[in-house]
């Protein structure tokens, strides 16, 4: 009942997606204009400086999916469906899982683009270890989107919901981001500092066991009236 | 069921925490070109009683402003407290 | 309460006087000398952060999962204090770093975190401010997480290679020379904080309980 219920909120949120491609492509966009004008902001002599690399991409994953976010329960919030899916009686957690697959969906697609982006142009050489750099990003993104899931979800009745979300979401995202960027900098070392990043993916992995428990205990309440 | 299950997995990850972040010891930073404090000129070092000072006195600051906030806070919603039953008194006449 | 709150201010207050020249009188430690007795008040004050993070975090479980009104004003109190006793914590190390460390930050894990605490309870209020219907909800959230990050504050310094003096310093103190004169002030200081803390929100929930009582005689008057 719970995986067919989360299968089933992912399965509607393709299905709506995919008929106008519009908050996929509008995100895939914006982090792109992220990552360059942060290249602007750090490239002087035409070198950025050593670790630019890894924090350009976290703060574009950052960025990239708080508009993410955003857009997604907006949508929700429009058609008035939010309310329709927690009056179906089904397991509220199950709900949660669902979006949160959603986001992931959306987020990990968006890396796809930025990741060689940010390769290619600050000559970063990621893919040497492309399976840590898999596990730093993939536990990465599911520490950011469970708390942020739990966040948009919460905001969507709020007033001033668009500028409260990343308020409320960077502070309490800070072990996530900074975990994910000294990892993907030690990947970045020459030669790559493995030992390094594998403690930031075990720290990572302990943060997202924290946040997914704690965003799932907590949704149900945060969602009834 | 799920929610005993992620207790348990929660409890122990904290538990195992310590023990993974002792695994990462930078090796510490090489000590050559280092002067006490003490043999450096008064010039170079830093005055310690301003910063004491300043530390106690931004203590009063902030206690003082803050129960001040909550003073003026608290001032307001009485006298709108009043306002609103006056004027409930006023119209049951 | 309200029969021992005016004595325990005058308590409180005399408490404060003294504490200065308990300071004052105290053995300087030894390579640090004046500036070292920022810590006095600086270490008091995370213990008010603490306790307030205490209350914070179990109120607002209660809130959001029991509904109580008590709950969510002890915790909006609570949230204002870490916020505000946090802020005293960060400058008063920050002052102290300057003469001990010779820099004004640094980002270290301890420091770090508690950065963090201080914006997720700007957060917090923030919410509750301009959240509209509902914040109080949303609100109680961040509390929860914000209480979460206390044991990892607290630990980081164990955990690893920091700037920041050790947990064990503290637990050490007293087997120092002056360490046990240091472990009295230290004390005293504390708990004069502790019962600050307690005042503070006494009639920081007064002034929820007002403001809920507004909101109460407003709704009887629309009937």
């Amino acid at each position: 009942m719970f995986v067919r219920t989360a299968l089933l909120v992912l399965k509607k949120d393709f299905a709506i997606e995919l008929r106008s491609y519009e908050v996929l492509s509008t995100t895939l966009f914006f982090a792109v204009s992220c990552v360059a004008i942060f290249s602007f902001a750090f490239v002087r002599e035409g070198q950025a400086p050593k670790d630019a690399a890894a924090g350009i991409l976290w703060i574009a994953i950052a960025f990239a999916g708080t508009l993410a976010l955003g857009r997604t329960f907006e949508r929700e919030r429009y058609g008035e469906t939010l309310k329709a899916l927690l009056l179906a009686p089904a397991p509220r957690p199950a709900i949660y899982v669902g979006k949160l697959l959603g986001i992931l969906a959306l987020l990990f697609t968006t890396e796809a683009l930025i990741v060689p982006m940010v390769a290619f142009f600050f000559h970063a050489r990621f893919f040497d270890q492309s399976l840590y750099l898999l596990a730093l990003l993939s536990l990465g993104t599911i520490g950011y989107a469970a708390v942020g899931t739990l966040f948009a979800a919460m905001l969507v009745r709020a007033r001033t919901r668009d500028v409260l979300l990343p308020i409320l979401l960077y502070p309490v995202t800070i072990p996530v981001i900074i975990a994910g960027v000294r990892g993907t900098a030690a990947l970045l070392e020459s030669p790559a500092d493995l030992p390094i990043a594998s403690l930031w993916i075990a720290m990572l992995a302990f943060f997202d066991v924290v946040f997914v428990t704690l965003s799932l205990w907590m949704f149900e309440p945060l969602m009834t009236e | 069921m799920l929610r005993r299950l992620s207790i348990g997995i929660t409890t122990l990850m904290i538990v195992t925490a310590p023990t993974l972040a002792l695994a990462l010891q930078p090796p510490s930073a090489a000590q050559e070109g280092f002067r006490p404090l003490s043999e450096l000129p008064p010039g170079q070092q830093v005055p310690a009683a301003p910063l004491l000072i300043g530390s106690y006195a931004f203590f009063l600051v902030l206690m003082m402003f803050y129960l001040w906030t909550i003073w003026r806070r608290i001032g307001r919603v009485e006298k709108e407290l009043h306002d609103l039953v006056r004027r409930q008194a006023a119209v049951k006449r | 309460m309200r029969k021992i709150f005016l004595p325990l201010v005058v308590v409180t207050a005399a408490m404060f006087v003294y504490a200065p020249i308990a300071i004052a009188l105290a053995p300087y430690e030894s390579t640090m000398l004046l500036v070292q007795k920022i810590f006095y008040f600086h270490f008091a004050t995370w213990m008010a952060v603490t306790a307030a993070l205490t209350v914070c975090g179990i109120s607002s479980a209660v809130y959001l999962f029991k509904g109580s009104p008590v709950a969510d004003r002890i915790g909006a109190a609570s949230a204002e204090l870490v916020a505000v006793f946090t802020l005293f914590g960060l400058v008063s190390g920050s002052l102290w770093a300057r003469k001990a460390w010779g820099i004004w930050w640094d980002w270290e894990p301890r420091l770090t975190m508690a950065f963090m605490l201080e914006l997720i309870f700007f957060g917090y209020i923030i919410v509750r401010r301009f959240g509209g219907p509902g914040a109080e909800k949303l609100a109680a959230a961040m509390g929860i997480f914000g209480a979460a990050t206390a044991p990892f504050i607290y630990k980081s310094t164990d955990w690893w290679r920091t700037i920041h003096p050790k947990t064990s310093v503290m637990r050490t103190l007293t087997d120092t020379p002056g360490g046990t004169i240091m472990w009295n002030v230290v004390i005293f200081c504390s708990v004069t904080f502790l019962i600050l803390f307690a005042l503070v929100l006494a009639a920081r929930v007064r002034l929820e309980q007002l403001r809920g009582d507004l909101d109460r005689l407003y709704l009887a008057a629309e009937d």
